[in-house]
């Protein structure tokens, strides 16, 4: 249902936000110069969409207020296609950010929005980019503050690039770190593993293949606010498993905490079509990418009520307890497969490469 | 999920191991052919299931691990080459050559691509008249079918800029050779299910009959195997060397004679140099002479000396079944995955490689390989 009213939502912001009539439909290298054409390009793009007090200002920089301890961080996207079943690099660029910030415990308040784009990309496309960053903006409740636009000569990127940098205050009740994880403690997963992978690899050329399954690429920072406002330090840690998936993430954890972790393959949520688009592709879910999940340690007593609160989010339909942390096996996870089989998960080595047979 | 859960049943796979213990009254050593398989065993941790009687050794079954080190040379001086797109698939990209991985050869600017089906290549070559594509057509009888029909489709549609670089391997020969060496430990055998399900049954009647050993068709998940080492046990208890099918929902006697119409279309028999086993008689596939335009060995005039392999790697005895990886010396320390000695540490499939990604070292954790 939520996810109706998203797309409804989406629409909506669409209907309102008609792309202007411009004299020019491809960026060029002129839009990057700094001058006219940059101006117009800002002016009828970027401030039009993005809208707010602070970026209506126009000043080389920021300036805001926060309460509190401060988590910062970054990340560039550099996705391929920059369109893909579920979404596009502008959401992206948004909720990646937001979530590391939530990952720290934080509630994301300001992000800055930096574009390298290639000549050539269309303004059509670029104005979808922005549709998309300001709905993810609605959504996670973010506004963006600051930002650069460069243009680079054709094969010297790749579309377009964007990176975003984001503030947030820490919720007073966090208390997150690799230190406070302890034996006994459950890992959670908060729904379906490696829909975000398996979405860009079906429309990645030369293993194009027909499915419905679309990114998961959404905003984590309201179910992690709700934790924190009810379970407050009994939540030990919390990690996004993007790139390398939830196998690699594990070993971190496990690697930097000094402790085992065991975890079960019959408790792992996977939706069907991807389970199955991983058998045929000869890929290890565990590996693949997300977008919109996360991976929570938390005190063993919690658990069942942190799975209940996360349930009450349509995007965490999925929660389960999909494993705990032991004193043997230290800084190795082992994962019981589905005939009761035990055997040691590594970190993914390089890409992860689809098998002959 | 609809045949696939079905055999990943932990109580059938529990009885099947109670009936293995039943069975099992001396030690037995088996070889699951096929990589697939080795990846199964590893992969849903059936190695440290098994009673401790059952010894599995890995196969020489992976056909990224056997493809040659001049081959693996060859398709990165073609890749290299400005006017060629190389198309593979994705595993041959980390294999190291005698200078460098197709995947070094990538990031340095060759076209490579990564495809699932030979026909992608095609269409590649469709679009593109302006450049050579090349497949890197590597594989055991399994893949020689599409491999031979992306050949039969670029004929058919007139490209002359369409080519493969084939190192097609058989199965067959590569049991023959390794029963008939002397060191030889295999006791019984799982065949490749697939490679039969493309190729039947008929080719392995001489060898259970010549060598009195038992050998069973074994699909690849948990439950197929397992029933495979009972059977195999079955026979090596009753003293017992016969031909059985474990993957009948599969396999059928005559194969798939349509998909073997196809391979010898386009291919014929011919000696074939294994990595790590060397030259193994009537062992591989290579492109007919009606054919010819279609081979990129014919075509491009690829003439590279012949690298030493690597002394280090003892790749020859873990696919002969003389040692396991963690018997190496440099397993885990000097050859790991992200820089290999040698083959079987590269495709997941490789026996090496397999076991360090999902170590079955269990007991020995308070050392762990990574």
């Amino acid at each position: 249902m939520k996810l109706e009213s998203q797309k409804e939502q989406k629409v909506k912001i669409q209907l309102s936000c008609p792309m202007p009539k411009l004299d020019f439909d491809v960026i060029t290298l002129g839009h990057g110069s700094g001058g006219l054409l940059t101006n117009k390009l800002l002016s009828s793009g970027v401030f039009h969409v993005l809208k707010n007090d602070i970026l209506d200002r126009r000043h080389d920089g920021a300036t805001v207020y926060l309460q509190g301890e401060t988590a910062f961080t970054s990340d560039s996207f550099v996705i391929s296609p920059i369109f893909f079943p579920g979404g596009n690099i502008g959401e992206l660029a948004v909720n990646g950010t937001v979530n590391d910030l939530a990952m720290c415990g934080a509630i994301p308040r300001y992000l800055s929005l930096s574009f390298i784009i290639e000549e050539g990309l269309t303004m059509k496309e670029f104005w979808e980019i922005l549709l998309a960053i300001k709905f993810a903006c609605v959504q996670a409740g973010v506004q963006i503050v600051t930002g650069d636009t460069k243009v680079v000569e054709r094969g010297k990127g790749d579309k377009i690039f964007i990176n975003t940098t984001g503030l947030g205050e820490v919720h007073p009740d966090a208390n997150i770190g690799i230190a406070n994880i302890k034996v006994g403690d459950k890992v959670i997963v908060s729904d379906n593993l490696a829909t975000h992978g398996i979405a860009i690899m079906s429309v990645r050329e030369g293993l194009e293949f027909e499915t419905t399954i679309e990114s998961d690429t959404r905003n984590l920072n309201h179910v992690i606010q709700a934790l924190m406002d009810d379970f407050g330090n009994g939540i030990h840690l919390l990690r996004d498993p993007t790139r390398g998936g939830v196998g690699t993430v594990l070993t971190e954890i496990a690697r930097d905490a000094q402790l085992g972790i065991d975890i079960f393959q019959k408790n792992i949520p996977i939706n069907e079509q991807v389970y199955g688009a991983c058998e045929i592709l000869g890929l290890d879910p565990l590996y693949v990418a997300n977008e919109g999940i996360f991976i929570a340690i938390v005190d063993d007593a919690i658990a069942d009520k942190v799975i209940q609160k996360m349930k009450s989010f349509d995007h965490c339909s999925k929660a389960a307890i999909i494993g705990e942390v032991v004193e043997s096996h230290p800084r190795q996870v082992v994962l019981t497969s589905q005939i009761g089989g035990k055997r040691i998960v590594n970190m993914l080595v390089g890409e992860q490469l689809p098998r002959i047979c | 999920m609809k045949f696939l859960t079905e055999y990943r049943d932990p109580d059938l796979a529990q009885r099947y191991l109670n009936e293995i213990q039943k069975t099992v009254t001396r030690p037995w050593t088996i070889m699951e052919v096929c990589g697939g398989q080795t990846h199964s065993l590893v992969k849903n941790g059936i190695l440290n299931m098994l009673p401790k009687e059952i010894n599995m050794v890995h196969g020489p079954g992976c056909p990224v691990c056997v493809t040659p080190l001049n081959l693996i040379d060859k398709a990165v001086y073609l890749a290299e080459e400005k006017s060629v797109i190389l198309c593979s698939y994705g595993d041959m990209l980390r294999v190291p050559g005698s200078e460098k991985s197709l995947l070094e050869a990538k990031a340095n600017g060759a076209d490579i691509r990564i495809l699932y089906s030979p026909l992608e290549a095609v269409k590649i070559a469709e679009q593109q008249p302006d450049k050579q594509v090349v497949f890197f057509a590597v594989g055991f009888e399994t893949t020689a079918p599409a491999n031979a029909l992306s050949v039969v489709h670029a004929h058919r549609l007139g490209l002359d800029n369409y080519s493969i670089l084939a190192s097609h391997v058989l199965v067959p020969p590569a049991i023959e050779a390794l029963v008939s060496d002397e060191e030889c430990v295999v006791e019984g055998f799982l065949a490749a299910g697939h490679v039969c399900t493309i190729m039947g049954m008929k080719e392995y009647y001489p060898l259970v009959e010549n060598f009195k050993v038992p050998i069973v068709i074994t699909g690849f998940e948990p439950v197929d195997i397992l029933q495979g080492i009972l059977m195999t046990v079955q026979q090596l208890e009753r003293g017992e060397a016969k031909l059985e099918n474990q993957y009948a929902r599969m396999v059928r006697e005559n194969g798939n004679p349509k998909a073997m119409d196809t391979i010898y279309e386009v291919f014929e028999v011919t000696d074939r140099m294994w990595r790590g086993m060397d030259v193994i008689p009537q062992s591989g596939y290579q492109v007919k002479n009606e054919y010819k335009t279609f081979d990129a060995k014919k075509k491009f005039a690829v003439d590279i000396p012949e690298a030493p392999e690597n002394k280090e790697c003892i790749a020859g005895s873990i696919m002969k079944g003389l040692k396991k990886p963690y018997e190496c010396v440099h397993f885990g320390k000097k050859c790991k995955p992200e820089n290999p000695l040698g083959a079987p540490m590269v495709s997941s499939e490789g026996a090496c490689a397999a076991y360090y990604h999902f170590s079955d070292m269990l007991n020995n954790l308070e050392t762990p390989v990574v």
